[in-house]
Formats: structure tokens, sequence, C-alpha cells
């Protein structure tokens, strides 16, 4: 039996800002994860992945991260991800003082 | 201080212009990020976790007043009004836009900073005890010789694509500030019957393999010293394994091929290239050298002594250092304030510390790896004031070389690479202690931390090192003790299993109150302790119950 596949979303860093980017729905990048598209199909999610790979005039670096579907969203399962919606924990900086 | 030649502006000048095009071509889409990471990281720009970062070099640590106040104006237009001290004598500013860095490039280049050769594999900002030229203990000062290697370096054409980063560090000093061991080539200046010269070791770098340097040359005529480098990285730049990025640091190219035919092989390639040096980089050295004269000491009128506030007496306590003059001190600004994050300091304090460098100070200020800032030439007179001035500005903290003096990478609050934080473990330890009110009781103790086993916090030098790990998903925290990074370098012990983020202080807590219980009587400091006594009673505070069911 195949695995079970973990949802994913393509997340980035702009490249302008460096700043934490999303693949929403719309095909724009969102600086909010409760926005990204969760993709819970494996093919789907590497097509996903291919196309932001194109648009590197945009963003730097996307991959997919792993995440689960919560009631406001995507939400991450492993910590790096979860540090990457806010920002740094010493200071009130990144997405913490601007989303 | 060096002062840059029209070479060195133009060729800073022509760098910043070169980058200038290649981020315009890098944002109009025509350079792709494959193309354009070298180029950036040549020029020390780097994309963390939540932003890019810009890392300047502080050769050898040195800077003047007008230099950290253009740190300060870069930190506040282009930044969020701060910026943090690295262990390599670097400034790292967090949150720069890609579109601004030419410009403050450009800034820097007014004050003659750059950031040139602060990534890649390359020579890497030479760097150099922080006391250089101001220490009672010194020989000779080593920032000439670390100019004159940056001079050599900067640009090298041979040597722009070594097989990994290269990092050379200069003590002029028998007590090694500079963790010279711990460098892929560590100088210590030395002398012999009258003579100067240096002792080389190689092969010495923390990261996933610690190793300690090993001696290369035991005394290198100064005159030898460019022939002699420029025929290890040769050597290193033929053997180095450029198949395996683990492997490819000169630490593992001397282990894999044994010390004995390294030497050889420098040998014979020094004598090849001696003669091509007609002595043109004595010359330079001479040059160089005299910039770097002593500034003329003025003790000054002997003021009355007043009766002093204890805070000011503890300050002098922990944060002064004897000078070569016996009316001057050292003094070292600690960027560890209680719950501060280590190494930071906001644009308003790099403004504070450069008027008090300017005022008081001969105008030189200092970069420690030890992420603090020093004065080095103080007229013992102007300490008061300065401590006054210090304590307005937050920057009065008396910890310097206690447990609280921390060292800790960004780790996963800023760094890409980072498996755990390591910056609220430093503030956590620090707070802690200090509620205790423990600190000055503990006495001399050195924590360092690495947000992963890359290691940029020495922690395998620290008498207590704390190395951040991801565990099945989970921030987890090794201990290490009983390293050391001074003249007879140490790599520290593995105590056991790490300890979850929110075990790691009482961890700390148990190790600390176990050395008090330990220790013969006050002077014997932390690190005398375990050398006496060995890992296992430090084992045993830090995992009691393992200790209780052996007993059993
Ligand atoms: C973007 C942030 C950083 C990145 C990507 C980075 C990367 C690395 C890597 C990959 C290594 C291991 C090299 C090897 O073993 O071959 C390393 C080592 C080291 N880095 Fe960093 N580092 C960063 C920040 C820093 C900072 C902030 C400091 C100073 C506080 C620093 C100082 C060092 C030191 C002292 C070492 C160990 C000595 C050595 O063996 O080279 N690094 N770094
Ligand atoms: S030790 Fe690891 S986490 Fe810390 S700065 Fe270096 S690479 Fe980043």
């Amino acid at each position: 039996m195949a695995s079970v596949f973990t949802p994913k979303v393509v997340t980035a860093n702009a490249l302008f800002e460096g700043d934490v980017v999303y693949l929403a729905a719309d095909g724009d990048w969102t600086r909010r994860l409760a926005e990204a598209d969760l993709f819970t199909n494996e093919a789907a999610a590497a097509l996903a992945l291919l196309d932001a790979e194109a648009r590197a005039h945009e963003v730097v670096g996307p991959y997919l991260a792993d995440m689960t579907a919560g009631p406001q969203g995507p939400q991450p399962t492993h910590f790096r991800e979860a540090f990457r919606t806010r920002g740094p924990s010493n200071y009130a900086h990144g997405k913490q003082e601007t989303v | 201080m060096y002062a840059y030649t029209d070479f060195d502006h133009s060729f800073v000048r022509n760098r910043v212009a070169q980058f200038r095009a290649q981020v315009e071509r890098r944002i109009d889409g025509s350079l792709t990020e494959d193309e354009f990471k070298p180029l950036r990281l040549m020029n020390g720009l780097y994309l963390q976790l939540h932003a890019y970062m810009l890392r300047v070099a502080i050769p050898y640590g040195t800077l003047n007043s007008a230099q950290m106040r253009q740190l300060a104006m870069i930190a506040d237009r282009w930044d969020k009004g701060y910026g943090h001290f690295t262990t390599r004598q670097n400034i790292q500013f967090n949150w720069p836009l890609l579109g601004d860095v030419p410009d403050i490039l450009d800034a820097l280049a007014d004050v003659e900073m750059h950031a040139i050769q602060t990534s890649g594999n390359t020579i890497r900002n030479v760097t150099a005890d922080h006391f250089a030229g101001a220490a009672a203990d010194e020989v000779a000062d080593p920032r000439p010789v670390a100019e004159l290697i940056r001079q050599w370096s900067t640009d090298h054409p041979e040597f722009q694509f070594l097989p990994r980063k290269f990092k050379v560090a200069v003590t002029g000093s028998p007590n090694d500030r500079a963790v010279t061991a711990a460098h892929d080539i560590g100088l210590r200046i030395v002398e012999r019957n009258g003579a100067i010269g240096y002792q080389v070791l190689v092969g010495g770098g923390l990261g996933r393999t610690p190793m300690i340097g090993k001696v290369l040359a035991d005394f290198l005529p100064q005159a030898d010293l460019l022939p002699y480098l420029e025929a290890i990285v040769a050597v290193y730049n033929l053997l180095g394994r450029r198949d395996n990025k683990y492997k490819a640091r000169i630490k593992i190219t001397v282990h894999e091929t044994g010390l004995e035919e390294i030497k050889r092989l420098v040998t014979a390639e020094f004598a090849a290239r001696k003669p091509l040096f007609t002595g043109v980089d004595q010359a330079m050295l001479a040059a160089i050298t005299a910039q770097f004269a002593p500034p003329a000491f003025d003790a000054g009128p002997a003021t009355p002594v007043l009766a002093a506030s204890a805070a000011y007496r503890a300050f002098v306590d922990t944060n002064v250092t004897a000078h070569r003059h016996p009316d001057y001190a050292i003094v070292t600004i600690s960027l560890k304030a209680h719950g501060a994050t280590p190494g930071d300091a906001t644009a308003d304090q790099m403004r504070v510390m450069a008027d008090l460098a300017q005022s008081y100070a001969h105008d030189e200020l200092r970069i420690s790896h030890e992420q603090n800032v020093i004065l080095p030439h103080v007229p013992r007179r102007h300490l008061p004031a300065i401590h006054a001035a210090l304590s307005d500005a937050g920057l009065a903290t008396a910890n310097v070389g206690l447990i609280s003096d921390i060292i800790a990478c960004p780790g996963m609050d800023y760094c890409a690479l980072a498996t755990a934080r390591s910056i609220p473990i430093a503030q956590e330890i620090a707070t802690h202690f200090d509620a205790l009110k423990l600190e000055h009781e503990i006495g001399p103790l050195k924590i360092k931390i690495s947000g992963c086993i890359n290691a940029c916090g020495h922690h395998h030098v620290g008498h207590i090192g704390i190395l951040g790990l991801d565990r099945a998903g989970v921030e987890n925290y090794q201990i290490t003790l009983g390293g050391d990074g001074t003249a007879d370098a140490v790599i520290g012990e593995r105590a056991g299993p790490g300890f979850g983020a929110h075990e790691v202080i009482s961890a700390i807590e148990r190790l600390v109150m176990a050395y008090l219980d330990l220790r013969t009587d006050t002077s014997e400091t932390f690190l005398q302790t375990y050398r006496r006594t060995g890992l296992a009673p430090f084992k045993a505070a830090l995992y009691p119950s393992e200790a209780r069911s052996d007993a059993a």
C-alpha cells in the first residue's frame, strides 16, 4: 500500500524582501500561511513546485513544506515552519510585526 | 589604524558598482538565483530564514568611531535599528532589502569598510586578539600582520575557489584570546633570541568534526610568512576534498594526509615560492606597522579618587583589564545585558560607544570573538565617566567572563541552517542566574551555544557547550563539558543525552551547583575543577536518576 501523503504547501522567500511567502490558490504569493493552498495530492504538489521554480524573478528557493489541515488553514507540523510563519523569538520583528 | 590607499578605495568602489549591476539584473529577471547566489555570497549577502542578511567584515576586530557611527546609521536607515556582532569579528545586519544592499555597501565604502570575502570558499576576514596593541602580555601587535594577510588574500587570483572556506587568526600574546587553535591557520607571534617569528598552527576547526590545530612550524622567520602561507593554501587547494563538502576543510586534509606529509609538501612548495617574493611584502609590512603605531599615551593629571559605588567597583573588577601602560586600562563593554540577545547593539548604543571612544579613548574600538565591544586604550582617570555613560545606555553590565557572558550563534531565530534556537537559551540562562544573584560567586565560566552542528557559537570550546539539535521534530540540547579555547585548546566532552528546551536551564543549574560543591575553594574555577575531577561527578549531577539506578 502506498504511504499516506502528508499535505504540503509551496513556500519560498520573496526575492526583494527575503520575507517568507506561500503559494495561494489563485497563483499569487501570500505572506500568510492561512491563505496558502494546501496540496493533498502528491502529483499536484510536485507540479505546483515546478511552476514556482519557474518564477525565479519573484521568489528564491521554493520548496514543499509539510502541513496539516487546521480550522484556520494549513498548520505547520515542524517547529521550523512554525517559526517561519512568525519571525524571530528575540524581537517582535518579521511577520509578527506586519501580518 | 590602517587607512585605505587609492588602490583600496577604487577596488572597493568598483566591487560595489559591479554588485549594484548584478542586483539590478537579478531583480529584472536576467539572472537566476543559481547564477546570482555565488555573486551575492562573494559580497557577504546571505538569505536567511526570514530575510536577507548582510555580513560586514571588521578586519581583526578594529574600528574607529566614524566607522561605528556609520554602522549605526546603516542600522537605522536600512535595517531595524540594531546590528549583531559575531564571533568572527563581523557585524551582521538581519533585515536589509535586496535592492538597498548596494547603497549599504557604498555607505560602508565611505568609511573604508566592505563585505568582500565574508562568505564563499575564500580566505575570510582575518581575526586577531581583541586586546591587540593594548595587552600587557603581548609580544607584538598582531594587526599589522593580519592586515598584510588581508591585503595578500583579498581577491588573490589563486585562492578565490578553494575547496572550502578558509579562516586565519593571529595572536601576538601567549595568552591566546583569538582561539587560534580552532582556525584553518592559527598564527602565534613568538620571540626567539630577540627575533620575532611565528608559530604556525594548521588544521584547526570546529563544525561537525572539531579539531585542534597542529603545529606545522614552530618558529617561522617573519620574512617567510607570506610565501609560507601561500605554500600552505596552495597545497590545500590541490589536496582538499572537493568531492565532499563535509570533508573539504583543511583540518580533514591534514588529518587524512598526515602532518608530516603536509609538512613535506608545504616545505617543497615554499622553496619554489619564496624566490618570487622579492621583499615587497616586507616593505609593505613595515609601512603597515607604522600605521599601527600605538597612540601617544598620556596619563594626564592624577584625579582624586572618589568614593565609588558598588556598581562601579563591580564593573572595574569584572570588565577592566590591565593595559601595557600602567595609567591606562582596557575596558570591555558587555553586549550581554541579562536577557538581551548576545552580541546585539542598538544604533543608539553604537553611537554611545563611538562617542566614548572619541572623547576618552584614542578613537579606537574593538569587537571581540566573544561578541563584546572593547575600548582598548582608556586612561584610568576616565573610567568613572565612561562607566556613567555606559550605565545610561544600558551597556554597563559587569559580567565579562562570567556565566551570562554567553556566546550564542543566531540559531533558528535567523539562520536557515539551524536545527534549533540558541538565542532564547542564552537569554534564559542569563536571566536565571542573575535572579539567583550567583554569577559573581560562580566566577569565570564560559558557556557557548550553537544552533546546529556547524558550531558557529564555538560550543566545542565552551567550558559548558550547548548544541541545539532537532530530535524527532523537537528542539533538543546536547551538553559538552570541559572545552577550552585558550592557548592549550581542548574540545569539550559530550556529557550524555540531550535535554528538551524547558529542561536545559535546570540542567545547567545542576552543573553549576555541582561545581560549587566540588571546588576546593573559591579560587578554583569551573574548568579547573572539571579537569581535576573529570566528567563523572558532573555527569551524576546532570542525570541524577541514572546515578541513583547505577548505585542501586
Ligand atoms: C547565515 C548565517 C551563517 C551560516 C549560513 C553559517 C554557516 C556555517 C557553516 C556551514 C559552518 C561549518 C563550516 C565547516 O565546518 O566546513 C560554519 C562554521 C562557523 N561559523 Fe558560521 N554560519 C553563519 C553564521 C555565523 C555567525 C553569526 C558566526 C559568528 C557568530 C559564525 C562563525 C562561525 C564559526 C566560528 C564557525 C566554526 C569555525 C569553523 O570551523 O569554521 N557563523 N558556519
Ligand atoms: S551554528 Fe548552525 S545555526 Fe548557528 S549560525 Fe552556524 S549554521 Fe547557523
